[in-house]
């Protein structure tokens, strides 16, 4: 099956600003797709695009084979959507809004109670929603983006302003979309998100896309480095260290080393330095980069500036 | 179908509302118990009612009561409407198969039922105090205040799709409505009005709700009336259209 997704050439702009400009990218079937990026730039306004609420000035999108913005009423029947800062009637109940919600879709809509069993809202179903956790609150989101049992699941910003043990509640939750057999299509500007979901993610800043790729393989394209972290009382250490095939920095700080280098092997020469030389080490931590420091590299900030 | 989802939104919209605080009481209770004080006050202290008096409390006053209802439940269309949008919920809803007509109409709907049983129990109430009895057409009358609440809500419509937050929607609506009724011949035949408030009187809908209202309370024939009728008709599309036009989701 060909992508779920095509983005082509899109650009929206609201009076002088360019929200997105020049977008391309596609989706394919089953995959947890991010697009990644800090707040404002161009995330959420991409997703509403290619969910039909709004119409791009310029350039194609095509989802499940439709023009969401002319059909959108045909593709909301076959798709889920999370919304940023949604909220819902302050005193409607759990259970309601999943029975209205399942009422309004032409197809029949999957069992409500098992739902929320799965989402772990079963003793919350008869809860106000604005007594309901931040948590509780996105989860109860996300069984409304399932309610029609959808062929692709948007999901903007799910775990903002959750705590650390919410977010990994959620994270599995995503995890068991996909394994459904649903592409997922998610926003965030959260870096450990898109590397610990997404098995592959968009880099947009600027209303513009930098690159797109599985998150291993735009850190081993942006970020080669490795760093190597070691304690050792060895007298000729520094001097060892720098022999070492592919070294660029050894910073040393009494009998502790930052040796930093390039390539996959540069940890294994690290090693193979170590016992060759039979040093006495007492610590040993390598240092990977992570998308973050991809962001860093492309866009020369951090994507929480 | 266009209306998927109405009769289900309708009902958990009327719930909603219910579990308000003063929600029931405020909208419903509130008015019928000032009502009874008023009729135990006024009712009792008239032995011989003055025929100016009488004239007022028959018929000025019912439909006095019936606007008053309306534009109460207009105004709190005009919020409700303004916190759903600002809160992101009418955003929300219209990422679903939801259409936005559905979810305006069960809105109205909500504020019709509550707004005719608040007039069913002012009608219950006012039998003992009120000599109105038997011969209101209270059918007819109900027709025509439904009539005229359809039209009035599409002013309401129209004041929803332009406040800009909700904080604004209560107190702009009622500037907007409340002083229709000074100029409506409720208290002051359109007649007697100073001409420059004469021309007024003729723009505003109230007016005709008035006169519409009046005239069946009195059991005047509905062709004496077409004329407000088809001008409430106007209102109401030319709001309705204006509404579709520049209502904000967002």
């Amino acid at each position: 099956m060909g992508p779920v997704i095509q983005v082509s050439g899109v650009r929206k702009t609201y009076g002088p600003t360019v929200a997105v400009d020049e977008v391309s990218f596609e989706v394919n079937d089953g995959e947890i797709f991010g697009l990644i990026g800090p707040n404002g730039a161009g995330k959420t306004t991409t997703m509403e695009c290619i969910e039909g609420l709004r119409m791009p000035d310029r350039g194609t999108i095509s989802v499940l084979g439709l023009d969401p913005f002319r059909h959108v009423y045909k593709l909301q029947e076959r798709i889920g959507v999370q919304l940023q800062q949604a909220q819902l009637q302050k005193r409607i109940k759990v259970w309601e809004a999943v029975d209205l919600w399942a009422s309004l879709y032409q197809k029949k809509a999957i069992d409500g109670e098992n739902l929320l069993k799965q989402l772990g809202l079963a003793d919350k179903r008869g809860a106000w929603f604005m007594n309901l956790s931040g948590g509780q609150k996105q989860r109860l989101f996300i069984a409304l983006a399932l309610i029609n049992d959808p062929e692709v699941v948007f999901l903007d910003e799910l775990t903002t302003g959750l705590d650390p043990q919410s977010r990994r509640t959620i994270w599995d939750l995503v995890r068991g979309i996909r394994e459904h057999g649903k592409t997922v299509f998610l926003t965030t500007h959260l870096m450990e998100e898109a590397e610990r979901l997404c098995d592959r993610v968009a880099i947009i800043e600027h209303g513009r896309i930098i690159d797109i790729d599985t998150p291993e393989r735009l850190v081993d394209r942006h970020c080669p480095e490795r760093t190597v972290v070691l304690t050792t009382d060895d007298a000729v250490a520094e001097e060892r260290f720098r022999a070492i095939p592919g070294v660029e920095a050894v910073i040393c700080n009494d009998v502790r080393f930052t040796i930093r280098g390039r390539g996959d092997d540069f940890v294994t020469e690290v090693i193979h330095c170590l016992s060759e030389n039979r040093m006495r080490v007492t610590d040993f931590r390598t240092i990977l980069p992570n998308l973050e420091d991809v962001f860093l590299k492309l866009t020369g900030h951090s994507i929480r500036d | 179908m266009m209306l998927r989802g109405l009769w289900k939104l309708t009902w958990i919209e009327i719930k909603i509302f219910l579990r308000e605080p003063l929600g029931a009481f405020g909208t419903i209770g509130f008015p019928v118990l000032i009502f009874l004080v008023l009729g135990r006050v006024v009712g009792r202290g008239q032995a011989p009612p003055s025929f100016a008096a009488t004239g007022f409390i028959r018929v000025g006053l019912p439909v006095l009561a019936s606007i008053l209802i309306t534009l109460s439940a207009v105004l709190s269309l005009v919020t409700i409407i303004s916190i759903y949008r600002e809160g992101g919920i009418l955003k929300r809803l219209r990422a679903t198969p939801l259409r936005p007509q559905t979810i305006l109409t069960a809105h109205v709907i909500v504020k019709l039922i509550l707004t005719a049983s608040t007039l069913a129990l002012m009608v219950l109430a006012g039998k003992r105090y009120y000599p109105v009895g038997v011969h209101v057409p209270f059918f007819s009358f109900t027709i025509a205040l439904l009539i005229s609440t359809w039209s009035i809500l599409s002013i309401g419509f129209l004041i929803a799709s332009i406040v800009p937050t909700a904080r604004f929607a209560q107190p702009i609506g009622a500037i907007i409505l409340y002083p229709m009724i000074a100029v409506s011949g409720l208290f002051v035949p359109v007649e007697s009005l100073p001409p420059a408030l004469h021309a007024v009187a003729r723009v505003v809908p109230l007016t005709y709700t008035v006169s519409l209202l009046e005239g069946i309370w009195k059991d005047e024939a509905w062709s004496a009336h077409m004329g407000d009728v088809a001008a409430l008709a106007v209102v109401f599309v030319i709001c309705t259209a204006l509404s579709a036009k520049v209502f904000r989701w967002e």
